[in-house]
């Protein structure tokens, strides 16, 4: 017994010894993260802090905002309130945004899913040194600015356009077709922006795909469609999973395109925003949709990212 | 007078009926690339596979083996020549379509999916019932003995557990012939030598037509009913195991599997005989289609030689022992001729002395080769 308690004291020494050890490295860590901890502090949280907090306060009548706390904004997003005698009516043209919207940017995911995938098999199908060629092919147009290429497509679509034009020539319709400045002109503005987003994740999947497994398939009594489905479409996963959230987000958020191509008159969800803290000078109601879009958008991800991946498991 | 029935031309019809034949192969020429490049891969290759035999495709690296194997499968079209299943022209059949199975050398198995459903793969996309995929499924895990492992990933197996799968995913289906590429090139030794066993029980338990690729010859030779020997896009013999051993007919052949004394001499008596250096004259075994007369090679195994006195009746031919290496299963005896050349003899026993002055017996009738 006698030589236990000289063991527990240095025992104690060293637990204290190794805590001071711990302690600085623990500090050490922290000092290193701090730059990245500054910055996403600063250009992270904070804006969002301020988002958050105009969303809770009263429009300015200039705009800005007066430091009143008031809920209006989010009751605004549902519901009318009558000028003469404050009675609330539920009114759906701001959820009619939001829906059209989210139906806009899931059209756009799910075609340019079905226009980049065969492209992403073509690229990664292709000898290695030819590869790069077409990616650079692909990613071509963001060489010129968003502004510029959407312009590029109002030309193609208007009525005197290159598609109205050569239909005409052909003699399959005698009237231009409207494309622009409806849902369809904003649907294809929306593709063709975000198209190389699908591509690339796409691509990088796909070259990883082994094309032995392929051939497994062919031998085992898989058609075409079947070895698409069973065996690539599968391996190939990860791809479509990242090519439909880089479509889909930047899509729902979208301003140039429906701004442009839309005429002002097609609203999406970030031309309504615009116009909280431009023309309308409704900044609390500007930072309410923000936040609202950014909810809708973390929800459904969370949702699609479990579904896609509880799939993937269950497979097999 | 030797002249020899088991030794078939490559090039001509094989004694087997029609019946018989599983794959047939007709002029089949394959070539990839254009111009400069161009690269034939199979040169008029002519050959029969029977039903329900193990038949070998052996042969040195880039000879045309997995070409030829893919070509039956439908992964690559002939630019001439036909191949017929069964009897019946499949030229035209995709791969999907065609009754023929593949063990490829990297397995391919389905990373995705777990053991059951790679092995049920076939059967699912044939569009079987759920019921009788489960019982195929069941069956087939049992000939493989992997019971145990149905429902793991792929990727959680053993190579050897690996190769396995990929068998019985490919016997699933009941093909009419089953396509193995180097199967067991990527196990070790011992391994190797359990699964030969195993391929050759489940050929003979399923009665199907293995066509087996190796550049293994021992493994060739240990497996195999019937042996193709292969080089540079053509088919050089086809035999049996015993024939392609002990009658090699090409220069090729002889010199690709296992040890052999390659002599020169001069034919007599039309082909009937052949002159060795020594003076000696011992009966010829000519292939068909050789000349009957002038200087050609001959083969013969180390194991078929003796050693006796060198004025013994039955030496036919001189020499000095140079060397003796045991090799735990007898003795390596290198002679070194007086006519010049060496020539090594395999005993089980002896008692040469490096040095000494010795006769070598060699069989009544010897192989021999065409260049
Ligand atoms: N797709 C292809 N393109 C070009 N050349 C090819 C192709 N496939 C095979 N070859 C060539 O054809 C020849 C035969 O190839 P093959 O793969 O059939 O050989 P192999 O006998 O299977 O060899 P190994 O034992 O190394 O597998 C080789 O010279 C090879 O380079
Ligand atoms: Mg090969």
């Amino acid at each position: 017994m006698t030589d236990v308690t000289p063991q527990t004291a240095t025992d104690a020494r060293l637990a204290e010894a190794r805590r001071q050890t711990m302690g600085a490295a623990r500090r050490r860590r922290w000092q290193l993260l701090s730059p990245a901890l500054l910055i996403i502090g600063l250009f992270g949280l904070f804006p969002l802090t301020i988002t958050l907090v105009y969303s809770f306060l009263s429009p300015g009548s200039y705009g800005g905002v007066r430091w009143e706390f008031s809920t209006d904004a989010y009751v605004q997003f549902l519901f009318d309130r009558d000028i003469f005698d404050d009675t609330l009516s539920f009114s759906a043209t701001y959820l009619n945004i939001f829906a059209r919207s989210i139906g806009l940017a899931l059209g756009a995911t799910i075609g340019s899913l079905i226009i980049g995938f065969p492209t992403a098999y073509f690229i990664a199908s292709k000898p290695a040194n030819q590869r790069n060629l077409w990616l650079f092919l692909i990613t071509l147009p963001f060489w010129v600015n968003l502004l510029i290429r959407t312009y590029a497509i109002l030309l193609i679509i208007r009525d005197e356009g290159i598609i109205n034009l050569s239909l005409i020539w052909t003699g399959l319709i005698d009237q231009p077709i409207g494309i622009l400045y409806t849902d369809t002109a904003i649907f294809i503005g929306l593709i063709y922006s975000y198209l190389p987003f699908m591509v690339l994740p796409l691509y990088a999947s796909l070259e990883k795909l082994d094309f032995r497994l392929v051939e497994a398939a062919y031998d085992l009594y898989a058609s075409r469609l079947q070895v698409l489905r069973h065996v690539i479409v599968p391996m190939a996963k990860p791809g479509i999973v990242a090519g439909c959230i880089l479509v889909f987000i930047p899509a729902l958020g979208a301003y140039i395109t429906p701004d442009l191509l839309g005429g002002g008159k097609q609203l999406m969800i970030g031309n309504l925003i615009a116009l909280q803290f431009g023309g309308s000078r409704n900044w609390p109601f500007g930072a309410a949709a923000a936040l609202i879009l950014m909810v809708v958008v973390m929800v459904s991800l969370t949702v699609y990212v479990r579904y896609s991946g509880k799939e993937g498991n269950g497979r097999g | 007078m030797a002249t020899q029935t088991e030794i078939r031309d490559p090039g001509t019809p094989q004694a087997a009926a029609a019946q018989d034949v599983m794959i047939h192969a007709e002029g089949v020429i394959k070539t990839f690339g254009e111009g400069a490049g161009k690269i034939t891969a199979l040169d008029n290759v002519t050959v029969d596979i029977r039903k329900n035999e193990f038949f070998t495709l052996l042969g040195p690296s880039g000879c045309g083996k997995t070409t030829l194997l893919r070509l039956i499968a439908g992964f690559e079209l002939p630019d001439r020549g036909q191949i017929l299943l069964d009897g019946q022209e499949i030229g035209h059949l995709p791969p999907y379509k065609r009754p023929v199975n593949t063990v490829f050398q990297s397995y391919a198995l389905f990373p995705h999916m777990s053991v059951a459903r790679n092995i049920g793969f076939g059967l699912e996309m044939q569009g079987r019932p759920k019921a009788e995929i489960k019982t195929a499924t069941e069956e087939m895990l049992a000939l493989v003995q992997m019971e145990h492992l149905a429902n793991r990933q792929t990727d959680q197996l053993s190579g050897g557990q690996q190769q396995r799968v990929a068998l019985a995913r490919a016997l699933a289906p009941r093909p009419k012939v089953l396509l193995l590429d180097e199967p067991l090139s990527a196990l070790d030794l011992k391994l190797r030598k359990e699964m030969q066993i195993e391929l050759k029980r489940l050929q003979g338990e399923t009665g199907i037509t293995f066509v087996f690729v190796t550049h293994d010859q021992e493994e060739a030779l240990t497996m195999s009913d019937r042996i193709a020997v292969m080089q540079a896009g053509c088919i050089l013999q086809v035999g049996t195991p015993k024939e392609i051993y002990n009658n090699p007919a090409r220069r090729f052949v002889a010199d690709f599997i296992g040890d052999i004394n390659i002599l020169e001499g001069e034919l007599q008596q039309d082909g009937g005989a052949v002159l060795l250096p020594g003076g000696a004259s011992i009966g010829a075994l000519l292939p068909e289609g050789a000349a009957r007369s002038g200087k050609v090679s001959i083969a013969i195994r180390p194991e078929n030689m003796g050693l006796t006195a060198p004025d013994a009746a039955d030496a036919s031919l001189t020499g000095e022992v140079t060397n003796i290496v045991y090799f735990g299963a007898g003795h390596n005896v290198h002679v070194a001729l007086d006519g010049g050349g060496e020539v090594l003899v395999r005993r089980a026993q002896t008692d040469a002395q490096v040095g000494a002055k010795v006769g070598l017996a060699v069989p009544d009738a010897v192989q021999v080769l065409v260049d």
